[in-house]
């Protein structure tokens, strides 16, 4: 099938760039160890607010020094894990909350929702900043206190995308069908309903991943987060600001660290929504969970221009390799 | 077959055609005073029978189904009695329900295409009937499914258990939620309107296949098409406003049909060996919506028979000794009747 060939923006491989930029991130923070030329941790007073490419007493700095002498290419490596631990715990605890009670919520209604609902929405009314600075005078600062502050806010989220596929989903066919062979409501909701919310929550995840990191990032910056002397992107930021005039590499390296690594999620959560998420652009999808024909736009075929045109559907073909293992290939059995 | 260890064997069980399975008196839905959606519904199935519930749309028909296997909303409240195999349908708990159905009851929904889960193989979904009712072990289930597909003539079934509802065809998709609807080997299968949605030739085989599979079950059929009541009843129930107005074994409700609103309906049929004459006759007027019924005859309105006695209401009363009854003041082609009308149209000015 010619329509299957890649096109442009719009092609399957759109998310490629940014998946291999995430991947890179995830495996200098996983190595950091190795490969830091340096301790992050060592200062060397001879050395501070050294530029990039000096090397003081045979010691290569590519990227610079501190104010006290340490390695920002270092510090950088080890500020990555910081960035991507935090946002993924975050990100893990917040969804998993926020969809156990989403669904409840939606699965009972009644005053199970409206209590869920309601507090989902006091949550989504405090200000971020100062439930941070809360939490941290109540159970001081450290990287576990960051991720509970966060999920803390960022639940909600979860829970309101989950309660509205919940609601939606327990009205459909199957699940009806489901009751009518006499399972219980547990049954349903683990195999019927949550494999219709995952793939939502997943969609959020994705683009919540981003906004953690910046979100972590800021937390270290105001001195809630990530206490010294460990590194991360935040506090490498708050220790600069200082430097800013004399020393710009000491602001500019963990800046762009912060924003290649958010520009490459929220990319790569854009190209997952619209791999996953049914509402939206159906026309680019190239898995559609209702199957071919059923909305969106006709088939290449059926249409005038045929399957060259820029925008065309990667396949609609139930046979197409998408990628999503809900929709095995097969071919179509007609009776 | 043999590896099958909870369902009862329904080839070594001996035919027990013939024992009342499912007793329904006077089932009403309510929702809220004077909303009878269902006002009185009586019907009896015996095992390996089809009883077809017949009306237009608006009658009853649907939430009479839905009643007979609880799956109706919580606003509608269910009085009377239904008895399927010594258990009393009407007033169980959710929990209750829950033992039943699949089990005992099990329900064949309109639109197959809905009614499946898009993301689980056809198989599973079958599988998924047998893991909640009790039937241990994966390979158990995984054999009866497969069984249990061939026996609803899908072709190469340990294949096709694997496909998803969307690689399937509408005929097949319905064949599947038949194998659904049979892998707990119930008493009593609910069937509304499971071969609309099909066309003509389709709907045909998995009529005909539904009458094979249904051996050790009474069969609700619920349509609206004549055609197909003609084709898979052994008897029929003519509903009308929520209420019964006839039924009677399928030759002598259609041959001979009792009630006007009955002969009505079979008038609009049109017959493929008449010749066109003329417009096909139509039953002038619509349902009474809910809420909006008169005392007496709900046909009255409608009914070019009807008469000052039709203000009261007409009970479902026994009209010939091969079961048949109808709910009219004024049956049609019976002997008595037939006397009884001629005098009293002579009767009245």
């Amino acid at each position: 099938m010619s329509g299957q060939k890649v096109t442009g923006r719009t092609g399957r491989r759109r998310g490629l760039i940014p998946a291999v930029v995430v991947v890179l991130y995830v495996l200098v923070a996983l190595c950091a160890p190795l490969i830091s030329p340096f301790d992050p941790n060592h200062a060397d007073l001879v050395a501070r607010l050294s530029g990039p490419f000096t090397t003081v007493h045979g010691h290569f700095h590519l990227l610079g020094t501190d104010a006290l002498g340490r390695d920002v290419l270092s510090r950088a490596f080890y500020g990555s894990r910081v960035s991507i631990a935090v946002a993924a715990a975050t990100v893990v605890v917040s969804g998993a909350f926020g969809v156990l009670v989403g669904v409840l919520a939606g699965w009972y209604r009644g005053w199970v929702g409206v209590v869920v609902m309601r507090v989902a929405d006091i949550a989504l009314s405090v200000p971020f900043f100062l439930l941070a600075i809360l939490v941290v005078a109540v159970l001081g600062p450290s990287l576990a206190n960051v991720v509970i502050c966060l999920a803390l806010v960022r639940w909600p989220r979860y829970t309101r995308i989950a309660y509205a596929s919940v609601l939606e989903t327990r009205e459909r066919g199957f699940v009806r069908g489901a009751v009518a062979v006499g399972a219980p409501g547990r049954w349903i909701v683990t195999r019927h309903v949550l494999p219709e919310v995952l793939p939502l929550a997943v969609v959020v995840a994705t683009l919540e991943l981003g906004l953690m990191v910046v979100f972590e990032a800021s937390l270290s910056f105001i001195g809630l987060g990530v206490q010294p002397p460990t590194a991360s992107w935040g506090s490498m930021l708050s220790d600069g600001q200082n430097y800013v005039a004399s020393a710009w590499w000491l602001v500019t390296f963990p800046g762009l660290a912060l924003f290649g690594l958010v520009l490459a999620v929220n990319l790569l959560g854009d190209t997952v929504r619209d791999r996953l998420d049914p509402t939206r652009s159906v026309s680019r999808k190239p898995f559609r969970r209702r199957g071919p024909g059923r909305g969106g736009r006709a088939p290449g075929w059926l249409r005038p221009g045929g399957t060259t045109g820029p925008t065309a559907p990667t396949s609609t073909a139930p046979t197409s390799t998408a990628p999503i293992p809900t929709a095995p290939s097969g071919t179509s059995q007609e009776a | 077959m043999a590896a099958v260890t909870t369902a009862p064997d329904t080839a070594a069980a001996p035919a027990r055609t013939g024992d009342t399975v499912l007793d329904v008196r006077d089932l009403r839905v309510s929702f809220g005073p004077g909303l009878d959606a269902v006002d009185g519904l009586t019907l009896t199935a015996r095992r390996g029978e089809t009883v077809a519930v017949v009306g237009e749309s608006g009658c009853g028909k649907t939430l009479s189904a839905l009643a007979l296997s609880g799956l109706l909303p919580e606003s509608a409240t269910v009085t009377g009695s239904a008895v399927l195999d010594g258990d009393q349908l009407v007033g169980r708990s959710e929990r209750q329900w829950r033992a039943l159905r699949g089990a005992k009851v099990s329900m064949i929904f309109q639109d197959a295409a809905t009614a499946l889960n898009p993301l689980m193989s056809v198989g599973a979904q079958i599988e998924e009937v047998m893991a909640i009712h009790g039937t241990h072990g994966r390979a158990a289930r995984r054999a009866r499914a497969v069984e249990l597909l061939t026996s609803v003539g899908v072709p190469d079934a340990a294949v096709r258990a694997r496909s998803h509802p969307h690689q399937l065809s509408g005929g097949m998709r319905q064949r599947v939620m038949i194998a659904i609807a049979l892998a707990g080997s119930p008493d009593l299968v609910v069937a509304d309107e499971p071969t609309t949605a099909l066309d003509v030739t389709v709907q045909a085989q998995v009529l005909a296949l539904l009458r094979e599979s249904t051996r050790d079950a009474a069969v609700i059929f619920i349509t609206h098409d004549m055609g197909v009541v003609a084709e898979i009843a052994d008897r029929v129930v003519v509903m009308y406003a929520g209420s019964v107005v006839e039924s009677g074994p399928l030759d002598e409700v259609l041959e001979r049909p009792h009630h006007p609103y009955t002969a009505a309906l079979l008038a609009s049929v049109p017959d493929p060996d008449a010749p066109l004459a003329g417009e096909l006759p139509t039953i002038p007027g619509r349902v009474p919506p809910l809420g909006e019924r008169a005392e007496g005859c709900p046909f009255r309105d409608r009914c070019p028979k009807a008469r000052e006695k039709c203000g009261q209401r007409p009970p479902l009363a026994a009209i010939t000794p091969g079961g048949s009854a109808a709910a009219c003041w004024y049956p049609e082609n019976t002997a008595a009747a037939e006397d009884g009308r001629t005098a009293d149209e002579e009767g009245t000015p």
